[in-house]
Formats: C-alpha cells, structure tokens, sequence
C-alpha cells in the first residue's frame, strides 16, 4: 500500500489541564484589553486618518470628562449593573431570560404610574411604594415564562422575547394615556416642578451633588445578590441545577419550584432597573426606555460569569465605551457606526480572551517533529 | 529482510497541560497478529491509539506503517494508510441503514452507486461471517450488530489495521466469543488487529501478544503463551497484587427493600422494566447482571425516585422502627423524609450524582445542603468530609474546591462513592461503582462495600463484570430487556449459565 504524504496540523488547541491562577487570568485579560485598543487604534487610523491618542483622549472626556459626565456615566453604568444583577440568577440557572427589556418597562410603567397617581404621598413612602410596585410588575412578567416552563416545559427564549413585545405595546398605551403636553406623542417629565418621585441626590452640595441615591440602591442589590447566589441555600440550588437538572432532581431538589421562584426574583429585580432608570435618570416614561440594555445586560452578565460584583467593573467598562463612543462621533463628525465598529472590537477581544484562559495553542513549526 | 512491522511507533509522546499521557512509547505491531495492549484506566491505552487513529497528534515521535514514516493528522489521513479505528462509543447515526452509515463521509465524484455499496458489503460480510443486513436501520439492531457495523465500516475503507477500543464493554460471554471468532478469521484474512482491553481472561484467549502501559509509560510486552492472569496483572500494576475478595457470608439477612410487579415506560412509551420483583435484603449483597441496557439505570433510578413508575410497589421495611412504607409516588427529597437513608451512586457521574462545576466540597454538600436552619448553607461539615475522602481514598486533585469535572474518572469516582457511604446509609445502590477505576481502588470498593454488608446494609449492585459479580455478591438478580430472567445463587452458579440468562429473551423472541 502506497503511503500518502500528510502535513501535521499548523496548531492544535488544547484545554488547560489546571485553572490558571487568577492574576494570569486576569493578565491575558488585560493584555486582550490594550490589543484592542492598538487594534481599534489602527482601524481609527485607516477609516479616518486621525490621531488614535486624540480619539481616545476625546473618548476618556466624553465619558468622564466633567462631573455632568461622570455622573451621567455613573447613572447609566448603575441601571445596566441592576438589571445585569437581576439576569444573574435566571442565566446561572441556564434559564435563558432574555425579557428584561420587558421586565424592565413593565417596572418603569408601575413607577410611573406611582409617581401620577400618587404624587401626594410623602416621599420616602412614595419612594417606597414605586420601589414595591416595580419588583411586583416585573416579577409578574418572569412568573409567567418560569409558570410555563415548568408546567408544560416551553422554551423560556421564545417566551421571555414575545413577553417584551407585550411590553412595548403596554407601554404605548400608557404614554398615549398619560400624554402630555397633548399631541406631543410622549409623556414628559413627570412631576417636574415638585419632583416626586424622583431619586433624591445623595449629596447637596460640592463637586459630586449630581449624584443620586441609584448607586446606593443598586450597589446594595448588587452585593446582595452576591450573597444570595453564594451563600445562601436557594443560591447552591440555583448553580446546581444550572450544571445538570438531573443532578439536581437527585440531591432532592424541587427543580421546577425553583425555577418559578427564581424567574420571579430576576424579573422582580429587572422591574426595579425600571425603577431606576424612570425615578432615578429620566423621569419619564417611553418605548425606549429599557433602549436594549436588557440585551447589553447578557454581555455584561455572561462576561462577569453570574458574579454580581465583577459585573460592576464590566457595566462601567460597556457605558464607558458607549458614551466614549457617541463623544467621538459627535467631535470628529464620524458616524455613529465608526464608534460602534470600535466598541465591537474591543468587546471582541475581550470575550476573545476567555478562550486563551481555557486553552493553550501550540504551534508546529519545524521543531516540532522531533 | 525481514518483513516491516504494519505499525511502529518510535518515542511517542503526548502531553496534556502538565500530564504526561504518553511518555516516548515504542510499539510494534507484526503483521497478521492480534496484539492484547493492556493497561488501568488512565495508562494511555486510548490516547496512544488515538493518535494512530488522527484524532489526536503527537508531541513528540514518529509512526511508521508498513515501514514508512508517516504523518497521521486527521482520521482521514489514518485511512489512507490502512488505519482503522472501532471506538469504545459508537459513532452511528440512528436513522440511516447499516449501508449509509458504512459509506457515509466517503468522497467521490458524480452519483453514489449505493446498490454497488449494498453488494460490497455484503461481499465483507461473507467473507468474515458477519450477521448484518445491509438494509436495517441502526436503531433496529443490537448493541453487537452496531459493533458490526463499525467493523465493516472500517472493512469496507480498506484498512488492513485494525483498533479496536474495549469492544467487549458491551457484550455478553456469547457475543464476545463470536467477536473473538470474527477476529481470528480477520487475522487468518492477514489483517493486523489490536484489541484495547483491561480485561485479563480475554486477554488470554484472543491475543498472540501483550503490550501493556503503566501510567503513560511502555512496561513492555509478552507472548500470551507465556503468560497468566497473576503476572499480567503485576505487570500492569507494578507490585504484586492478590485478586481475591472477601466474601463472608451474609448475617443474619432481613428483607429491607421490596419490589412488587414494577413497571416503568420512558418518555417515548417503551416499556423499560416489565413487572419486576425481587427482595434486597439487609447484610447482604444483591448483584444486578444483564446486557447494558436491559433495565439497570431505570431499576435504580426508580428506586431512588427519580423515574416514575407505572405500577407496582417499592416496598421499604425500616429496620429501627420495623415499619413497612411504599416508596412509589416519591421523589427524593419525599424519600429522605420518609427517614429512608437511601445511597445512590449512580451510573452517569456528571449528569446525575456530583456538579461538574463545583469542587468536591460543592459536592459534599449535595447530600447536606438542606441541613440547618435559616437561608444561608453550612459550607463547614462538607469542607471537612471533603477533606477526609480526600485523604482517606487518595483522590488526586490540586484542593477541594477544584472542580470534579476536570479530575480523572477514577478520582471522580471516588468523590461520589466516597459521599455515598459517608451517608450511613440503609439501602446503598451503585452502578458500575469500579468502571473508570484501578485494580487497586476497585478492590477497596469491593472492600468498602462488603464492609457496608457486614454492617447490615442492603447493598444493591449493577455490575458489568460477570467474574466480579459472581466473587462479589451473595444473589444475583439477572435482568434481560427490562424483564427478571432469574434470581440466582452467586456462589452456585456459572458464568455461563448467567450468560444465558441475560439473552434468554432475545432467543425466545428469535425462535
């Protein structure tokens, strides 16, 4: 028999037999941080033939560049955390949640309800009575898809999408009911004379009055959350059944309580990003108000891997490059979907990197064939 | 000259992070022999044939066919060079007929002459003494006619080596003999055949020559001729090792577990056990023989809750209170309750007894996690239990908190057997519990288990091995195709009469 003439294979992949230790982890992450920026660096250059260090100055200012901005960003980055927190325990579940755009305007629909209708309660208790009402909207909207999906198994993906289309619809709705000024097609800010409703600032004066009391309510959820999933009991069950349901039903789980009650607590804490984003930042109610972050919110969770305190870190990262992003758009009169080319690209290496802490590639050279 | 070898492996080696799976091995294959490579789970057997097969490519060496130095990249590549490979797991797709999985992936210009295909393989077929219909669907045929099928597949592509990976998992003693015969005619036929096996007596009787690896390295190799089960097994272990297990006799045996005319269909309405009774007693225990997937999984899952049950009673006889309670309609957590202390070390791992994420502490907690009041779970008492398998069973794992998932099968196997039986339990069920384990390790599960016997638990044993199910137990329960074919005496009877009755009712329903 004749034999054939192969070449060896140009480079093989193969899974790391250990865990890297995490500063080696945390380094390939880095060094996928900064090739992104050279390599975005490089596209700047060839697209529109400008200084990458002056875009990238003009992105670090349109992003943090005044305290207006740093708060704006701080605000965006808060609202993005909270419903990236509230996707954690559905997606470490391997329930696919992908609704929290409607879970979000359903929660901003009952705070904008409260702040209407019951505008002359005192405010701590109108506050309180908005915060209620989101987490139950939302809730409602995860109870639903997590009902079905235990009692006749449907796909939670379809399911969860179709929800957010009800929202949408729910939400037009609203905003021709409470138009106003009439024939404005939209609602306004709400209470905008007296503002109740609104999140209070949390300092009254100096450098940093902007900011609000969304970083506390949102960092207080986000560590809570933490806990929940680590320490608790509903958390453990939460990981397990996210690894195999078989295992879980094993341990003596009761899987499909389980996962009702954790559908209703991460669309209860989407409805509160709804909150968030209606007392806290707008002030006002429209389509547009959960404006696809309950999609960014994924990246952000998955990127974080369900660890509520890492996402902080990614949630600042992502409206950080957005608002960069629209900074360079705007000054350097590039279009909107240059600044969205270089997000792409650094969020491409970033998730890029993930592989390279899983594996190693060994190249063959010549050496190689020893 | 001398004639060249049909396979020479120079100085293999293959690393996997920072094992070392292969260790620059050489090899030979002579022509027209049948070559027994011998080895523990985990020495490399599969990894070194992998390479030869193209699914994996070597670090280091060369391998020569026929005498030529070749490079083996890809399956495809294998084949070209007469390469090919029977895999433990069979790779058939379901729907198609025998024919189209044989050709399927083949190339080739114009139109597929499959009626050409159709009488090639009968051709094969013929001449080895193969018993497939070309025509039949995969999912018609028995576990030993897909084996076929990947056999002439290999045939049918011209390859005149032949690997096959632990084919006689599956088989009963009657099947594995007419493969045995099948391979001796292969061999007549010229053919050079090696045979992945862990298995000492048939070791013996197909193969002209054993290789065996210990831990990655080449120990080297012997005629069978000159060879016996105790020096094989020194060579694969590396010390002298006695292969008896204790058996003392049963005391003072009381019926703890009864099942009643259970029968169970699966999701898709097959019957999967068909009004199944027998008595595990306390003290004592029960093995559970049959053909892989006559009923094993769905017996013990269904005892564990985790199955649901047609009809028929599982009865529980609590030895403290003297209390009798049927457990049919419960789940696990129902079962726990009930004051039931129920072990399951189930067949599948990862899919149902540990988390493959989390790491042996994780796993410890499956079985405590609810213990305790308030929300938040006790990590203490597991880390402790964690720890202590850890040392008393030798498990190889960096810390506690690596995952399971990413350890050997043995040492994975020992986490979950290891939790189990720390549970103190009354009824203790496992499945396969050796499989994936070394010579050693197996006979301190043995061991362990016998000692859980002498403590007056009802163990519950589903083995794969007939001559260690026969040293083991005290009864056996024979399972063929979801039906009781027998309950037997183990120390009476022969491994030919429980191979008998393990396809007792394929040949009533081939009369």
């Amino acid at each position: 028999m004749s034999t054939p003439e192969h070449s060896a294979p140009l480079l093989r992949m193969a899974k790391r037999g250990e865990m890297l230790p995490a500063w080696k982890a945390w380094g390939i992450r880095v060094i996928a941080l900064l090739l992104s920026l050279v390599v975005s660096g490089i596209v700047i250059v060839m697209v529109s033939g400008l200084n990458p260090a002056a875009v990238f100055a003009t992105m670090f200012d349109g992003a943090v560049g005044t305290s207006k901005r740093a708060w704006v960003t701080v605000r965006d980055a808060m609202t993005l955390l909270c419903i990236a927190v509230g996707l954690a325990p559905a997606f470490k579940m391997r329930f696919w949640n992908i609704g929290a755009e409607g879970q979000i305007l359903v929660g901003a629909i009952a705070s904008a309800a409260c702040m209407i209708y019951l505008k002359n309660l005192p405010t701590p208790v109108l506050l309180l009575v908005m915060i209620c009402a989101s987490l139950i909207a939302g809730g409602v909207w995860g109870f639903f898809p997590g009902l079905f999906k235990a009692r006749w198994n449907t796909n939670e993906t379809l399911f969860t999408l179709m929800m957010n289309y009800i929202a949408i619809q729910l939400t037009s709705y609203f905003v021709a009911l409470w138009e106003n000024p009439y024939g404005s097609n939209s609602v306004g800010v709400i209470n905008s004379q007296n503002k109740q409703g609104w999140l209070p600032n949390l300092f009254s004066s100096g450098f940093n009055k902007d900011f609000g009391w969304n970083v506390i309510i949102v960092l207080t959820v986000t560590v809570l959350m933490y806990l929940y999933m680590n320490k608790s009991k509903h958390g453990y069950e939460i990981a397990v059944i996210g690894d195999s349901e078989n295992t879980a039903r094993y341990a003596g789980i009761r899987v499909n309580r389980a996962y009702v009650r954790t559908i209703i607590l991460s669309g209860a804490i989407c409805g509160l990003a709804g909150f968030v984003a209606v007392s806290g930042a707008s002030h006002t109610i429209s389509t547009s108000t959960a404006g696809g972050r309950g999609f960014t919110a994924i990246i952000v969770a998955w990127l974080a891997q369900f660890n509520s305190v890492v996402m902080v870190i990614f949630s600042f990262l992502l409206v950080f490059l957005q608002k960069g992003a629209q900074a360079i758009a705007s000054a350097y009169n590039l279009s909107q979907e240059v600044s969205e080319m270089i997000t792409g690209i650094i969020l491409f290496f970033l998730l890029g990197s993930e592989f390279f802490v899983n594996y190693t590639v060994h190249f063959n050279g010549r050496r190689g064939q020893r | 000259m001398a004639v060249p070898c049909a396979i020479k492996m120079e100085n293999i080696t293959k690393r996997f992070g920072k094992v070392v799976a292969n260790d620059h091995i050489n090899m030979e294959l002579h022509k027209g022999e049948i070559l027994s490579l011998l080895g523990e789970n985990g020495s490399g057997k599969t990894t070194l044939m992998n390479q030869l097969s193209g699914i994996y490519f070597p670090d280091e060496g060369q391998i020569y066919v026929h005498g030529k130095p070749v490079t083996i990249g890809s399956p495809k590549d294998a084949f070209d060079c007469g390469i090919g490979m029977i895999h433990q797991h069979f790779k058939l797709v379901d729907v198609f007929t025998a024919t189209e999985n044989i050709v399927l992936g083949l190339e080739g210009e114009g139109k597929f002459d499959l009626k050409a295909a159709g009488a090639k393989i009968k051709e094969i077929c013929d001449r080895y003494g193969f018993d497939i219909k070309p025509d039949q669907k995969i999912y018609d045929m028995s576990v030993s006619q897909k084996q076929t099928v990947e056999i002439v597949k290999v045939l049918y592509r011209g390859a005149d080596i032949l690997i096959l990976d632990e084919p006689t998992a599956v088989l009963t003693p009657q099947e594995t003999d007419k493969l045995f015969d099948i391979m001796r005619a292969m061999k007549k036929d010229g053919k050079s055949l090696i045979i992945i096996t862990h298995k000492l007596h048939e070791v013996l009787d197909v193969s002209d020559r054993v290789a065996v690896l210990r831990k990655g390295e080449y120990i080297g190799d012997v005629m069978t001729k000159d060879a016996n089960q105790q020096s094989l097994t020194d060579m694969m272990v590396g010390h002298s090792v006695t292969l008896n297990i204790d058996r003392p006799e049963p005391r003072n045996p009381t019926p703890r577990l009864e099942l009643r005319n259970l029968t169970v269909y699966d999701e898709l309405g097959v019957k999967r056990l068909d009004n199944v009774s027998f008595t595990a007693m306390g003290g004592e225990i029960l093995g559970v023989a049959g053909v892989a997937g006559s009923g094993q999984k769905e017996l013990l899952e269904s005892i564990a809750g985790l199955y649901p049950v047609r009809s028929g009673e599982i009865i529980y006889h609590n030895p403290v209170s003297g209390k009798s309670e049927n457990l049919v309609g419960k789940d696990p957590l129902d079962i726990k309750k009930a004051g039931v202390g129920m072990s399951f070390v189930p067949e599948d791992r990862l899919g149902m007894g540990l988390v493959g994420t989390m790491g042996m502490t994780g796993n410890m907690m499956l079985r405590s996690w609810r213990k305790g009041k308030g929300p938040f779970v006790d990590r203490k008492n597991p880390e402790e239990l964690a720890n202590h398998i850890w040392k008393e069973l030798e498990v190889v794992t960096p810390s506690t908190s690596f995952p399971v998932r990413r350890m050997s099968g043995g040492n994975v196997q020992k986490v979950l057997v290891g939790r189990e039986i720390a549970q103190e339990p009354s009824v203790l069920m496992s499945a396969y519990a050796v499989r994936g384990l070394d010579i050693n390790t197996s006979y301190a599960i043995y061991n362990l288990l016998t000692e859980q016997k002498m403590k007056g638990v009802a163990v519950i044993y589903v083995g794969e091995d007939l001559d260690v199910l026969l040293e083991l137990c005290d009864r056996l329960v024979v399972l063929c195709g979801g039906q009781v074919s027998g309950v037997v005496d183990a120390r009476k009877i022969t491994k030919e009469e429980v191979g008998l009755l393990m396809t007792q009712h394929r040949k009533e329903e081939a009369v």
